[in-house]
């Protein structure tokens, strides 16, 4: 398929959500009657209208969305490029991920289910899980690697802050796809009571689907937006891929604008050639991952390699399983950015435009200084790029003050 | 009729259940779990259930994720698993493996049933698998005249229970409890009326797995299961063992346990 074909947002997933190859459900057959009431009762939410008047209202008196749409001027004369930043940093709780929580938990609630789980790497996942529990009045258990409790042990706090039990997770390489796995085994065994709240657009079907649909308001409100500012839909947009939420949150209102270049950044770490990286497209290859089939970093035996990245959550080794088609049908491009070029991102926004970014957004902004000369030199002109400012950089600013030696040495 | 249907006629014609023990390949070493194995059967164990390791196991508890652990840090290889399944055939006990979809996927389907097949093992059980999305393993263990257990479980609906014993062959797998695999100090209420319910669908064996670790439970597994799938009890006599002759003692002696309690059937 290729990037002019009429939109295939219609067609995939298929009913039992394969996105071309990719997708599907591998997954234990305990856990299959509620992947099947999960979809029963998210394809009734979305065609009710009192459901999505809630949810609506929820996004915007709650979560304080439609987020803005700014005019970077200071950081786009450094690139080259008009950059338009998607301030889903100025969300409740600081990141896209409330969208998906609040859409997830209201269904949690139609679904009659008491209790969430959650995995989380970076934490704002699991913060989000635990602002929605709290609110929701569930009971809220976060799964999150050992590793990362340590390197974001500010996010930990605030989820204990909420009422949430932190689980640090020993298991493994002691990140995100150990929580993952750990929030797997806690479901199986309490499947009745219990919805597993994923926090990105992977995992078995529904998940990829579902969450996606809740956090499309972000490339909706993002092309609205963009007409308004400049009368034109952009060149290009970017967004950093984790698993890949506020990635497909805000590509797919531009899917069928095949003028609109679709970009994603993946996590290159010390660089995809060391090994040392989290770019599961770019680096990874076809395999069957956390339910799903779609790109893994995996040896020849299929065992899941360790990923890396300095940002906690995109260290996974795996991706949403419609990136891996929007791969391989050439709809988006795909990239590895490393550690050191998000961090020089991280500061050049910092310095030109007084926001601090997450790590992991500081991605997409290095993405859209990487490509902006090559697309100015194919248009003749500037190019017009939104960044999905996935999240803000509150939780990062020890790893960031570390990296940039700029922290006073502690007694 | 596959090694394992006759394992099951032989055993129901002796009015006892099967007694199937896993094992990880490659734990603690390759040589290890080959000994470890022979071990098993020589004091009782009828059928080998050989778990290829796989580094993100879902549906294990903490003592198969450890005992994994070990053998993927020891650097065993999927080759390695078909390896040991030759040589503990050669024992004359059936041997089935079991895995995760992703090892199978990335050796090759095909290639996997393939060489499992001239290995001398019986079939495949699919954790992760279920029939929707097994076509191509469908394909390649008809192919090659493979078993395929795929699992049943609490939640299963009972058009779902027809549809999975429909595509097994050998024996299906009940999983008993809602949760993942590891001794708990009770069997499950919900067995005896899922595994009534697979009766109803199929007249094919039925092994119950997840809990089992004492000859009573066995025993009473035994009252109204064919198989009773033990892992980790099995699993925990070598991790908790000061060297390896007294793991194989101690899984020896649980062997014998567990076999005697297959053959006293509590109702
Ligand atoms: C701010 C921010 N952006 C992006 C991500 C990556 O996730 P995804 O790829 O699902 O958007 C995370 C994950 O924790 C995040 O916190």
């Amino acid at each position: 398929m290729s990037a002019t074909d009429p939109t295939p947002a219609g067609q995939v997933p298929d009913a039992a959500g394969h996105f071309g190859r990719f997708g599907g459900r591998f997954v234990p057959e305990a856990l299959v009657a509620a992947l099947d009431e999960l979809d029963a009762a998210y394809r009734k939410a979305m065609s009710d209208e009192s459901f999505l008047a809630e949810f609506d209202a929820l996004l915007r008196d709650y979560a304080g969305t439609p987020s803005l749409l700014y005019r970077a001027e200071r950081f786009s004369a450094k690139i080259g490029a008009r950059v338009l930043l998607k301030r889903e940093d100025l969300n409740h709780t600081g990141a896209h991920k409330v969208r998906n929580v609040l859409g997830q938990a209201l269904l949690t609630r139609r679904m009659g289910k008491r209790r969430v789980i959650a995995e989380t790497g970076a934490g704002q996942h699991g913060v989000a899980t635990a602002t929605a529990a709290a609110l929701f009045d569930l009971e809220c258990v976060v799964y999150m690697g050992e590793v990362d409790t340590q390197r974001q042990a500010l996010n930990v706090a605030r989820m204990r802050m909420l009422g949430a039990t932190v689980v640090p997770v020993t298991t493994g390489s002691r990140t995100l796809k150990d929580a993952m796995n750990e929030a797997m085994r806690d479901w199986v065994a309490n499947v009745d009571d219990t919805h597993y709240l994923i926090g990105t657009a992977a995992g078995p079907h529904p998940f990829p689907e579902m969450v996606r649909d809740f956090v499309r308001g972000i490339g909706d409100e993002a092309r609205a937006q963009c007409l308004d500012l400049t009368g034109a839909l952009p060149d290009a947009v970017a967004a950093c891929v984790g698993g890949g939420s506020n990635a497909l949150g805000i590509f797919h209102a531009f899917v069928p604008d095949a003028g609109v270049r679709l970009y994603g950044f993946e996590a290159g770490g010390e660089g995809v050639e060391t090994g040392r990286h989290a770019a599961s497209i770019t680096g990874g290859t076809s395999g069957v991952l956390h339910g799903t089939r779609t790109y893994v970093l995996q040896n020849a035996d299929g065992q899941t390699i360790e990923s890396h990245s300095i940002s906690a959550g995109l260290d996974y080794p795996g991706v949403g399983p419609e990136h891996a088609w929007l791969h391989d049908s050439g709809r988006a491009t795909y990239l590895p950015v490393t550690d050191a070029e998000a961090m020089a991102a991280f500061e050049l926004l910092c310095r030109t435009e007084g926001i601090i970014p997450a790590i992991e957004s500081s991605h997409a902004l290095a993405g859209a200084l990487k490509i902006a000369p090559a697309l100015a030199a194919e248009l003749g002109r500037e190019p017009v790029i939104v960044v999905n400012l996935s999240g803000r950089g509150d939780k990062d600013v020890h790893t960031a003050g570390e990296y940039f030696g700029i922290l006073d040495r502690e007694q | 009729m596959s090694r394992i249907g006759v394992a099951f006629d032989k055993a129901r014609a002796d009015g006892r259940a099967v007694l199937v023990g896993c094992m990880p390949a490659g734990f603690p070493t390759v040589e290890g779990s080959i000994a470890a194995m022979k071990a098993m059967v020589e004091a009782g164990v009828d059928v080998i259930e050989l778990e290829i390791p796989y580094s993100d196991p879902v549906m294990d508890g903490p003592v198969i994720q450890r005992a994994s652990d070990i053998a993927l840090a020891g650097g065993v290889r999927t080759a390695d698993a078909l390896r040991i399944v030759e040589a503990v055939a050669a024992t004359g006990a059936p041997v089935v493996t079991m895995t995760y979809w992703n090892p199978i996927e990335q050796y090759g389907v095909d290639a996997f049933a393939r060489d499992l097949a001239s290995a001398g093992g019986t079939g495949l059980i699919t954790p992760d698998l279920i029939p929707e999305e097994a076509d191509e393993w469908l394909a390649a263990s008809d192919a090659h005249g493979l078993d395929r257990t795929f699992l049943v479980a609490p939640s299963s609906t009972d058009a779902r229970l027809r549809m999975t014993v429909e595509h097994c062959r050998g024996f299906v797998y009940a999983t008993a409890i809602m949760g993942v695999t590891g001794a708990r100090s009770r069997t499950s209420d919900a067995a005896p009326v899922l595994v009534a319910r697979v009766r109803e669908a199929t007249d094919l064996p039925v092994g119950v797995g997840l809990g089992v670790g004492t000859g009573a439970q066995a025993g009473t597994v035994a009252g109204y299961a064919d198989g009773v799938i033990v892992g980790s009890a099995l699993i925990r006599c070598l991790l908790d063992a000061p060297d390896e002759a007294g793991g194989l003692t101690a899984l020896r002696a649980l062997s014998a346990e567990l076999a005697e309690g297959v053959r006293t059937p509590r109702p």
